[in-house]
């Protein structure tokens, strides 16, 4: 058991050192260098140079990732090209912010999405099931920036109920955000909740098939006793491997939202740093997205592990 | 001969058969009318469409939806309903064959991986787990800002990140197949590599792999006008529906024809796509509410 913590973080470590040899090659690889693309025109003699001497793009590429990856691992980014501002300092409360929404419409739509596939499982193909499955579609099908989009239309401007675009600083508090973070996570949780509801409901319809369901009924076992008994625990367990990667996948999903949102956090920077070819903000981002990425899945992988001891062995395999 | 003449018809059979099935379910039928609908749109439009796409008018800026232009005009007097029918055609066919492009080399390099095993195999899964942990909007974008925003460039680079989730699928189930006595005893009549591959693994991975490559395409199709609409896609003054969606935004206060018009058109086939795709899933006997949109 503890061999196989330790196994599972470590896997964790090397595939975000590869994150970080992908981005840092891809960087390399792909034509310019940061220096050509933020001088553009001016790109030549002693204004290059100086660049280079700046950056210390002037060494062999294997030295620079040393002395980056060597940064990263005490939480130091190095500068921005743009801003010439620590990339910690730039990147802190975007964070904060970003994980303020993202948390908020994991903590929503985690709930719901269980009551709607417990639902939609126990009364399978009947009304219930019909109009709370076709409502799943339409809302996992939409991608978010139509759905934010159409939520403002009508939430913001039509009923005139809440604030359509989030006014508030960068560096604002919790108690300032809350207020204005409704629509977003309305948005961002809605295609993940869909998501969670589909695989709770097709596992839970699994383990109502299973032979100890079936013996269960047989001998007579309560109706609702059996499923918080015996269905639920069993078909809850597959499921948190499943939501763990829909969560991650979010992740792109609260990028888009902020933007249609022009909320404070990650998303506005990932494509002001990209437009302005900010090439150390956006290795420092893939880090930061890749890390919380395989976090999730790590917390998902134990949990799961802790909490089914058949699993032990399967884990092993894979 | 006679033997091949009989497989062939066998495959049409099967193709027909699964139509079928997936048309016997209201869904199944309502995302193929809908989806045919679109590809049938998409090839035909230039062919009737009442205005010309680029035309600017500054005297028609934001007219509601009239008699003459149907869904109104937007902000520089261009015909909306002109760019919605013609909205699509980009977007299927950069992602039609992004996922042809995906399904080919995740494929391949899946069955490669599952087959060979062990080192090899181990590296190769390990490059794939780091790839999924980059999240596609920023692999994208970096990918679409570096080398431009050309179908030359988004075919390659969508087909290539979507392909990553397909060679764990593949694997997967080529090492389903791969114990199986029919492979043991194929290679113990000495067939090569290839052929056994092509003639053992290939039909019973195949599957798994097509009702992944269809998952993909929607997934893609979502992961592209999320490109055009953050200004990455496609450029102006190609109709395209996350681009004006994205131009639209602005002025939806007053004008909402302008930006309920391409959603409609986009909502509309991604839906189609999915219950396609969710219909071609369960008449091959493949759940796909289990996984999880990688």
């Amino acid at each position: 058991m503890f061999f196989l913590v330790i196994k599972r973080i470590l896997l964790g470590l090397i595939t975000l050192f590869i994150v970080s040899l992908i981005t840092f090659a891809g960087v390399e690889v792909l034509p310019g260098d940061a220096c050509t693309t933020y001088l553009e025109r001016q790109a030549f003699g002693e204004a290059l140079e100086a660049c280079y001497q700046r950056l210390g793009l002037n060494v062999p590429a294997y030295e620079r990732y040393i002395s980056w990856a060597w940064g990263v691992l005490q939480g130091d980014f190095g500068y921005s090209l743009s801003g010439e501002m620590k990339i910690n300092e730039v990147l802190g409360p975007k964070v904060k912010n970003s994980l303020v929404l993202a948390s908020a419409s994991i903590l929503i739509g985690i709930p719901i999405a269980l009551l709607l596939g417990i639902i939609t499982a126990l009364w399978r193909d009947r009304l219930p099931d019909i109009i709370i499955s076709t409502v799943t579609i339409f809302s996992m099908t939409i991608p978010e920036f139509i759905s934010a989009t159409l939520l403002i239309l009508i939430v913001a401007i039509w009923l005139e109920w809440l604030p359509g675009i989030v006014i508030v600083p960068t560096d604002a508090s919790i108690y300032e955000l809350l207020p204005n973070i409704i629509l977003p996570v309305i948005a961002i949780s809605m295609i993940m909740t869909a998501h969670m509801a589909r695989m709770v409901r097709s596992s839970v319809i699994q383990v109502m098939a299973s032979d100890y369901v079936q013996m269960a009924i047989l001998k007579g076992v309560p109706y609702w006793k059996m499923v918080f008994r015996h269905v639920l625990p069993n078909a809850l367990l597959p499921a948190i491997n499943v939501v763990a990667l829909t969560i991650a996948w979010l992740l792109g999903g609260v990028v888009v939202t902020e933007v249609v949102f022009n909320y404070p956090g990650l998303g506005r920077l990932v494509i002001e740093s990209i437009s302005n070819r900010d090439l150390p903000v956006v290795q420092a981002l893939a880090i930061i997205l890749a890390s919380i990425y395989v976090g999730i899945n790590l917390i998902a992988d134990l949990t799961t592990l802790m909490l089914n001891p058949r699993l032990k062995s399967l884990q092993i395999k894979k | 001969m006679i033997k091949k003449k009989e497989k062939q018809k066998n495959t049409f059979e099967k193709i027909y058969e699964v139509i079928k099935t997936m048309a016997s379910k209201p869904s199944g039928l309502i995302g193929l009318i809908i989806l045919i609908f679109h590809v049938i749109l998409a090839i035909t439009s230039p062919l009737y469409v009442p205005y010309d796409y680029k035309a600017i008018d500054p005297t028609l800026m934001l007219t509601p939806p009239s008699s003459e232009f149907w869904f109104g005009t937007d902000s520089l007097g261009r015909d909306v309903f002109t760019r919605t029918i013609l909205g699509g055609r980009t977007a299927l066919t950069v992602t039609f064959f992004g996922s042809l492009i995906a399904l080919l080399w995740g494929g391949s390099l899946g069955i490669f991986c599952g087959l060979v095993g062990g080192k090899i195999d181990d590296i190769v899964m390990r490059i794939i787990d780091a790839f999924l942990s980059i999240p596609w909007i920023l692999a994208m974008l970096l990918i679409v800002s570096l080398l431009g925003t050309t179908t030359l460039v988004l075919i390659p680079a969508l087909g290539f990140f979507y392909g990553k989730g397909i060679v764990r699928v593949a694997r997967a189930a080529t090492h389903d197949v791969i114990a199986k006595d029919f492979i043991v005893s194929a290679r113990a009549r000495g067939h090569s590599n290839m052929s056994i591959i092509w003639n053992e693994i290939l039909p019973n991975v195949r599957d798994a792999i097509m009702v992944e490559g269809a998952m993909r395409w929607s997934w893609m199709l979502l992961g592209f006008s999320s490109l055009s609409f953050l200004g990455f896609g496609v450029s102006p003054p190609t109709p395209d529906w996350g681009l004006m969606i994205s131009n639209a935004r602005g002025l939806m206060s007053f004008a909402y024809w302008a930006v309920l018009a391409p959603i409609f058109g986009l909502s509309s086939l991604i839906i189609g796509i999915n219950l396609t795709a969710d219909a071609f899933a369960k008449a091959l006997g493949i759940d796909r509410s289990t996984k999880a949109p990688v």
